[in-house]
């Protein structure tokens, strides 16, 4: 039985866990994202940067189901996910946070979370039993409050919270549905200097085995995340390698980081 | 904190046990009048509690939840004048069959309302509600069109005869105690905390996995078979069915009584039915311009009230809280000087 499950997890492992085939989309005349072919295997951490309006969010609102996109394919463990919707990707163990708080305001942090918990749960269409009669969750929910140092705060409600506050709930909300892939949308934007270097130490500590894909604008964050950057531009991917080759990149330094 | 919160919790819980307690022992001992009046709102508030599972929990504003009353209490009363069906044992019957048309409807209407929301899900909602009132009024030969049909007589069960307004009274009260307990049930269970997450940010539940269209057409579907048990109970409670069950207004106090009493909280459209009803009776023997101060509540309720009535106790707190805080400095200060 191990024998057998060992090559199977082994040619499991060798698939990308997400991958982007000419992946396009356009608003009426605009190209937001054009062509663009990526991979992420599991465990690797990316980083996506580029200027406001190269594609960055549009790439991740096509990864994430919640546009279609006009041509190309985004095959999540090597099934073609291009025309399903956002839930069912989701169910194959991919989440995402977002660039603006997506939260639920007038609910406490710790319905937030038992809501993220459920989310994978076939027992979130019971309507017989009141959601208090599942210990598992509560529990689960506790410890990921726990890790990330909510529980004193887990009765208020989520709009009672500062920036900082939500955008770390943002990253637990996106952890509670113990994801395979993580894509994060500026975890990092509108945090203080201090607050950032405790968010990537954060992102750092993940499982190992986590896909991470980060876009980003704090390059602190970018460059301590992630091993491997890919520069977007005009709805292009201009330029894709380890950390250190892009940061020593001219044409990257010329289009953004020289902007700084 | 959180044992507060389910403190708190429970002691709302028996406030509403002991209000309904109240209601058991206070209603059947006023008069015949008072009795009907109470049946009718405890009939119609589950209408009004149906429409809040989509208005409060789901942020669903439909403007065409009256239908679902219109179908139960037209079938009850074509199954009761032409088949004489329903006017015994087999009412239980009838009321399975208005909670089957009810659903049944909404699965149909779900279909098309469900792709909308904000203000294009109201006007959808309203133009499939006007339909059902354009059926009623014009298929004279099933519906007696604008006359309506009158039901001569209530259900019998063995020697209790339903005709009795207290034993009637019972049996829809009965009926009204499970409705509130399913549908409580339901707004605390996953589902309905799933709606309510809907309610509050769609796209996020998308993320989290939820199928939120499919949750929002369960919800409608719930909702409308709802609709149609508090129809049969109407039919028989009104004694007469007609296109004025359906009108656009029945909708709109539906609607509104859920705003007045607290959009999201079940027993707040209860509340706002029992009043709208209990004005309703009590101005229009006063004055012919009653409509106008029902009118008035309705808007001073919106501006001032959001939250509905339900609401006040957590506003009181609110300035209680900001009170004694304002308050802390205040007599500080005479004490510094001295």
């Amino acid at each position: 039985m191990a024998t057998d499950a060992t090559p199977n997890a082994s040619s499991e492992s060798a698939l990308p866990a997400l991958e982007l085939k000419g992946l396009s989309k356009s608003f009426g005349g605009l190209h937001a994202v054009r062509g663009v072919t990526f991979k992420l295997m599991p465990g690797d951490r990316k980083a996506i940067i580029g200027p406001n309006g190269a594609g960055k969010t549009t790439l991740f609102n096509l990864i994430t189901g919640i546009f279609p996109s006009s041509s190309g394919q985004v095959l999540l463990y090597g099934r073609d996910v291009t025309a399903w919707s956002s839930h069912r990707r989701t169910a194959l163990g991919m989440a995402r946070t977002f660039q603006v708080t997506h939260l639920f305001p007038k609910l406490t942090v710790l319905d937030n979370v038992l809501l993220a918990i459920k989310g994978l749960r076939p027992s979130k269409y019971v309507m017989w039993r009141f959601m208090s009669s599942y210990p598992d969750v509560y529990e689960k929910a506790h410890g990921l409050l726990e890790r990330a140092q909510f529980m004193d705060r887990k009765d208020t409600e989520v709009r009672f919270l500062s920036h900082g506050e939500q955008r770390q709930l943002e990253i637990v909300l996106g952890l509670a549905s113990d994801p395979k892939i993580l894509l994060l949308d500026e975890p990092a934007a509108g945090l203080s200097s201090g607050e950032s270097v405790e968010m990537s130490e954060f992102l750092q500590g993940l499982d190992p085995k986590l896909a991470i894909l980060l876009i980003e604008h704090d390059m602190d964050v970018v460059f301590d995340v992630a091993s491997n950057i890919s520069v977007l531009h005009f709805g292009e991917m201009l330029e894709s390698g380890p950390a250190e080759q892009i940061r020593q990149s001219a044409k990257v330094r010329e289009i953004y980081l020289g902007t700084e | 904190m959180s044992e507060r919160a389910m403190t708190s919790n429970q002691t709302k819980i028996l406030a509403v046990l002991a209000a309904l307690v109240a209601v058991a022992i206070v209603v059947p001992n006023t008069n015949s009048f008072l009795i009907l009046l109470a049946t009718r709102a405890l009939a119609f508030s589950i209408l009004v509690m149906s429409l809040d599972i989509l208005l409060g929990y789901t942020g669903l504003a439909s403007l065409g939840q009256a239908a679902y009353l219109g179908v139960g209490a037209y079938l009850t009363a074509i199954l009761a004048t032409k088949y004489q069906f329903g006017l015994g044992y087999d009412f239980w019957l009838v009321l399975l069959f208005g909670i089957m048309v009810g659903g049944a409807l909404a699965a149909v209407f779900g279909l098309l309302a469900i792709r909308a929301s904000g203000v294009y899900f109201l006007m959808i909602t309203l133009a499939l509600g006007q339909c059902v009132w354009g059926l009623a009024y014009r298929w004279n030969s099933l519906t007696g069109g604008d006359n309506g049909i009158n039901l001569r007589q209530r259900p019998k069960f063995g020697a209790i005869d339903l005709s009795n307004e207290v034993a009637f009274f019972f049996l829809v009260f009965v009926i009204f105690c499970i409705s509130l307990g399913l549908m409580y049930t339901l707004v605390r269970s996953p589902f309905g905390r799933s709606l309510a997450g809907i309610r509050e940010r769609e796209l996020r539940m998308k993320i989290l996995g939820y199928n939120t269209w499919l949750h929002k057409y369960i919800a409608f579907i719930i909702a409308g078979a709802f609709g149609g048990l508090s129809g049969v109970l109407w039919a028989h409670t009104a004694g007469i069915v007609s296109p004025i069950n359906i009108e656009l207004t029945n909708s709109v106090d539906a609607l509104l009584m859920a705003v007045l009493g607290g959009a999201g909280t079940l027993v707040g459209g209860v509340i706002g039915s029992f009043i709208v009803f209990g004005l309703r009776e009590y101005l229009s023997t006063l004055v012919p311009w009653w409509q106008y101060v029902l009118g008035i509540i309705y808007v001073l309720t919106i501006l001032f009230l959001p939250t509905g009535l339900m609401g006040i106790p957590e506003r009181i707190r609110q300035r209680r809280a900001r009170n004694g805080n304002a308050g802390k400095p205040k007599q500080l200060a005479p004490a510094a000087t001295s």
